[in-house]
């Protein structure tokens, strides 16, 4: 019941009315999905619309990045002799347990005008010199990336630590490429290890507050920034609860595709 | 048989990637140790940063408040937890209710913490009404930890439930025990090992929580993660590092001791077996 009744108080509040102090009025309204959708005073602007779509962007990109990177590392560790392999594990559960507003404001560190980074940046014109790479959307796909990387790096291993290798020698005598062997005899064995690292990484990047909010700056605004807003500084709670929903079903279609999509390869 | 090339890539890109993760670490790590107060250039070791810490009351109430939080609202969680774990699997509950509180335990797990945030303020607020306890401060902090702690105990000692039959519980109602005799001598110590790692799982999740604290957190109330958010917002200096980089090598002993442990449990385990 705990976890129920903040939820339906965040779906009835989504359609209720801000006072003029901020205060909840129970008037039924549909004008908070109207203002995400653009229908603003001023006439239609695709602000709030262009937040979603950057947040799903983001969160699609972060994912894919972070698979594309854990595969590599997890075979790596896997095909390390056994006691070597804890070490490695461990070198990948230390940055996961540590808190995650040190290693974001970590990058703001990395990305300072006077270290390397910015000042190969600053010698490429890419931007001006002596200005740090950060706020930018470079630099909240670092943090992001770096941020949940481990989420699909141990599950992923876990998957690959019990790899039918057998499989694999098996494709390789009957001489297919190589191609083919990471798509039908490993990439299939380890989905289901792929599938929770994607969801572990995807659900909490569409929410992701702290990361832009350090990254970020205020042009590059996500969801989570947005919510974090109306709860915070602008104290419309109503728009609020409409953002989260809107997030909300967002994130379950996400996961959705997403399961179809697992399934698809599944059957080949 | 043809054996595999040697890969020479993917060693490559496994290391670049730890690399990846460890650069900022390790760079928050060195200048907390740099002996100049503003910019990045290096003026000399020193380790008067980490002696302020300890001078910084500011800083020992939010360790206070963040160990406070975390142990109060494990000890609530992982009772409250495993209860439910146990309810849910031994009563005999119908179908829809059944699918009903599974759709829950998953609720915090595929919902973005922002979202369970934004929620729980609005539930405090109109929680307001009837008694000024739900101010914005520790007691809403314990209650949104534990929210989103109880699915997490509850889903890892189901999982535990699940991993042992029904016939030792069944050979103990045979004999006559009371409900409350099989739970304490029965199912309680079997689920021990569950209950346990379930607690763990809990305390670090409320020690790493940034966002539900965030929002649920009055003036007095300010944990680390906290802390050092709002520090990091004024700039960053090199006591943050200090404090940043006593926070990583706590992590990095709790991660080595914990390995340690359940190494040596598997142990124990397969010389059973």
């Amino acid at each position: 019941m705990l976890l129920t009744i903040p939820a339906l108080a965040l779906i009835a509040v989504s359609f209720a009315t801000r006072g003029s102090y901020g205060e909840i009025q129970w008037i039924f309204t549909w004008e908070n999905y109207e203002r995400l959708m653009g229908y603003g005073l001023f006439g239609w602007s695709p602000d709030y619309l262009w937040i979603l779509l950057r947040s799903l962007v983001v969160a699609a990109v972060t994912t894919t990045a972070c698979i594309a990177l854990a595969f590599p590392l997890a075979f790596f560790i896997a095909r390390q002799p056994k006691k070597k392999r804890y070490l490695w594990l461990i070198l990948v559960i230390i940055p996961f347990w540590t808190n995650l507003v040190i290693r974001t404001y970590a990058w703001q560190l990395v990305l300072s005008p006077d270290l390397p980074i910015a000042q190969f940046a600053a010698r490429l014109n890419i931007i001006p010199q002596g200005s740090p790479l950060y706020p930018s959307s470079f630099a909240v796909y670092m943090g992001m990336i770096s941020a949940f990387l481990p989420f699909v790096v141990l599950p992923l291993y876990s998957s690959v630590e019990k790899l039918d290798w057998t499989l694999v020698e098996a494709a390789y005598d009957l001489y297919s490429s190589k191609k083919r062997i990471f798509l039908q005899a490993i990439l299939p064995q380890t989905l289901p290890g792929l599938s929770v690292g994607a969801i572990l990484t995807f659900v909490p990047a569409m929410g992701m507050f702290l990361v832009p909010d350090l990254l970020g700056g205020a042009k590059y605004m996500l969801v989570g920034n947005l919510i974090q807003q109306q709860f915070g500084k602008s104290r419309d709670w109503p728009f609020g609860a409409a953002v989260s929903l809107a997030l909300m079903a967002l994130t379950l279609i996400g996961l959705f595709v997403f399961r179809r999509k697992g399934e698809d390869m599944e059957v080949v | 048989m043809k054996k595999f090339d040697k890969p020479v890539l993917m060693p490559l890109c496994a290391l670049g990637t730890i690399a990846f993760l460890y650069v900022p670490l390790i760079a928050v790590a060195s200048f907390s140790v740099n002996n100049s107060r503003f910019g990045l250039t290096w003026e000399g070791f020193t380790w008067k940063w980490y002696a302020a810490l300890f001078h910084n009351e500011q800083i020992l109430e939010a360790c206070w408040n963040t160990l406070f939080l975390a142990g109060v609202s494990t000890a609530i969680a992982t009772v409250v937890g495993t209860a439910l774990a146990i309810g849910m699997s031994r009563f005999p509950w119908g179908k829809k209710t059944a699918s009903f509180f599974e759709f829950n335990l998953y609720m915090p797990v595929i919902t973005p913490e922002i979202v369970f945030a934004g929620a729980l303020v609005i539930a405090f607020a109109t929680l307001r009404y009837f008694s000024s306890i739900f101010e914005p401060g520790m007691v809403n902090m314990i209650i949104g930890h534990v929210t989103f702690q109880v699915a997490f105990v509850a889903l890892v000692v189901r999982s535990r439930l699940a991993s042992f039959n029904n016939e030792i519980e069944e050979a103990s109602r045979d004999l006559y025990a009371s409900n409350g005799y099989t739970l304490r001598k029965v199912i309680l110590p079997m689920l021990t090992p569950g209950i346990v790692s379930g607690a763990m799982l809990a305390f670090t999740l409320s020690l790493d929580d940034f966002i539900i604290s965030f929002f649920t957190a009055g003036p007095t109330s300010v944990t680390l993660p906290l802390y050092i958010f709002a520090e990091v917002h004024r700039g960053i200096t090199p006591k943050i590092h200090a404090l940043s980089t006593v926070g990583l090598l706590l992590t990095i002993c709790l991660v080595v001791a914990s390995e340690k442990m359940s190494n040596k449990s598997k142990e124990k385990e397969s010389s059973h077996a």
